[in-house]
């Protein structure tokens, strides 16, 4: 537990010792903003809740969070401090953990930090306030299943572009299983049980659910399983390095 | 003498490539162990696996009566490591970094501040306690390193190339450091200044391609080095003439 909250601050700490993370945390403040307000015509829409969003989010997130989760691993392969972290008396589940929930609670901060938005449906209208809360856990949860696949995916590689890219193209993948565009693709040849199967891996359809307003614990235990099914495997190739 | 690390039959493989090839030795507490060899020896490798960084692919390999393969934490809890190059995290500054440190090594209150203030002053980084690691020079970053594996005291110690980057001032602090450490504890060092070896180890092992070629140790007058007699101040020459041989 103490060796897991090290980790943890270290990493944390790691994000805040360059400008980059302000300079992050303010693109995304203002990117979200351009897409809630004028993307999704906020204002014209004449309705006072976040659904703008929560719509756009899930489509920025598929860059801005492999951009955190990139340097977790490749970062500590590149400089040669993975053979000191991995050398101290620290098990491999407590590093993976302690990283991912630092990256987690640094997208946690940014999510906080567009409070403002909602004091300003507060301030306009009457929103659902239950519904916008819903929204916001849904969206802290689908964070950490593109963070955990992105950990893993950086501790393939030294090289923190190519995990850059390949988070993005397998956390698009899980992003669109459900949509039309997949689906269609597999109807007519695929039997409707394997159909099901990839549809229920999309986060759009769990988080979508979530931000209509309905907190159902399947969804919550899909994001939650999907991102231990992760780090697991984000464990394994840490493990596999050693071997290697 | 009682075994702190014994290293049995240890083999690595890097895919097809024989990087260490059935090497076998025991160091005991009060040893200094010079680990010598040419470039590419296997030197560095041999010392990933003994920390647990690279699993062995033969042979076993034991640390303060733990298996590194079975009991790889409570190997490294016995252990401190200066890695080749001596990686730190370069955002933090040496303080944030010690502090890391001693949080994983579990010091806490006046062991924690004793310990730290103790290490400070026997690498001399006082100066740098609040600069950026990327900032500091090769033989600063070296002497954080060090730091960094002697904070929480333990009874052994592996060191590639301590003294790698230092300077001359550095460098005879560096050898004086390690040697008021050997008594209570089993120290390895790789490095390729022969000099250091006579001046504060007890025995040497020199491997080559992967393989153990040579052992040796101070005599009355000299070393002996493998089959070499060896006159004080001439241990370069041994050292070619063995290496060279086995190439
Ligand atoms: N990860 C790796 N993959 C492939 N080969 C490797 C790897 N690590 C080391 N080697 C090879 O294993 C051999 C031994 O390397 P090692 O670093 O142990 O040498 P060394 O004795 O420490 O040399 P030096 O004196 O230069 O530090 C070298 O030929 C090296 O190229
Ligand atoms: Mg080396």
């Amino acid at each position: 537990m103490r060796d897991l909250f090290a980790v943890f601050r270290r990493e944390l700490g790691g994000y805040f010792a360059t400008p980059l993370a302000y300079v992050f945390i303010v693109m995304f403040l203002f990117v979200t903003g351009i897409f809630t307000f004028f993307v999704g015509n906020f204002f014209a829409r004449g309705q006072a809740d976040l659904k703008a969003f929560f719509l756009y989010l899930p489509w920025l997130y598929l860059f801005f969070l492999p951009a955190i989760s990139m340097r977790l691993w490749a970062e500590e392969r590149k400089g040669g401090t993975i053979e000191l972290l991995l050398t101290l008396p620290v098990g491999i589940g407590t590093a993976v953990l302690g990283k991912f929930l630092a990256a987690w609670a640094f997208t946690g901060i940014a999510l906080a930090l567009t409070f403002p938005l909602w004091l300003t449906i507060g301030w306009l209208g009457s929103p659902d306030h239950g519904v916008v809360l819903a929204g916001y856990i849904g969206s802290l949860l689908m964070a950490g299943g593109y963070l955990a696949i992105g950990s893993c995916i950086s501790a393939m590689t030294k090289n923190q572009v190519i995990a850059f890219v390949v988070s993005v193209v397998v956390c698009f993948a899980f992003s669109v299983a459900g949509s039309p565009m997949v689906t269609s693709f597999f109807v007519g040849w695929t039997p409707q049980v394997v159909l099901d199967a990839i549809a229920s891996f999309s986060f759009l359809q769990h988080f979508g659910a979530i931000t209509d307003g309905v907190i159902d614990l399947r969804d919550v235990i899909f994001f939650i399983s999907l991102i231990a099914l992760w780090l697991f495997a984000n464990a394994v190739v840490v493990d596999a390095n050693k071997a290697g | 003498m009682e075994a702190m690390v014994d290293v049995r039959n240890v083999v690595r493989r890097f895919g097809s490539f024989l990087a260490v090839d059935d090497v076998s030795f025991g160091v005991g507490r009060g040893e200094v162990i010079g680990f010598l060899g040419p470039n590419g020896a296997g030197k560095s490798t041999t010392m990933k696996m003994i920390t647990g960084f690279l699993l062995p692919s033969a042979g076993a390999i034991n640390v303060g009566g733990y298996d590194v393969v079975a009991d790889p934490i409570e190997a490294k809890r016995n252990i401190g490591y200066l890695p080749e190059g001596a990686p730190a995290y370069p955002d933090m500054t040496s303080r944030q970094f010690l502090n890391f440190i001693a949080d994983i090594r579990h010091l806490d209150g006046p062991v924690r501040r004793r310990r730290l203030d103790l290490v400070i002053e026997q690498t001399h980084i006082g100066d740098v306690l609040d600069q950026p690691i990327d900032t500091l020079s090769k033989g600063y970053k070296r002497r954080v390193g060090l730091a960094q594996a002697i904070l929480h005291d333990p009874p052994i110690l592996v060191l590639d190339e301590p003294t790698d980057g230092l300077d001359p001032n550095q460098k005879h602090e560096m050898r004086g450091l390690i040697g008021s450490m050997a008594a209570e504890k089993a120290i390895i060092i790789s490095t390729h200044i022969l000099e250091e070896v006579e001046a504060i180890c007890t025995r040497a092992i020199i491997i080559s391609h992967g393989r153990l070629v040579a052992e040796g140790w101070p005599e009355a007058e000299g070393w002996r080095l493998g089959d070499l007699q060896v006159e004080p101040g001439r241990l370069d020459a041994a050292f070619r003439q063995i290496t060279g041989a086995a190439a």
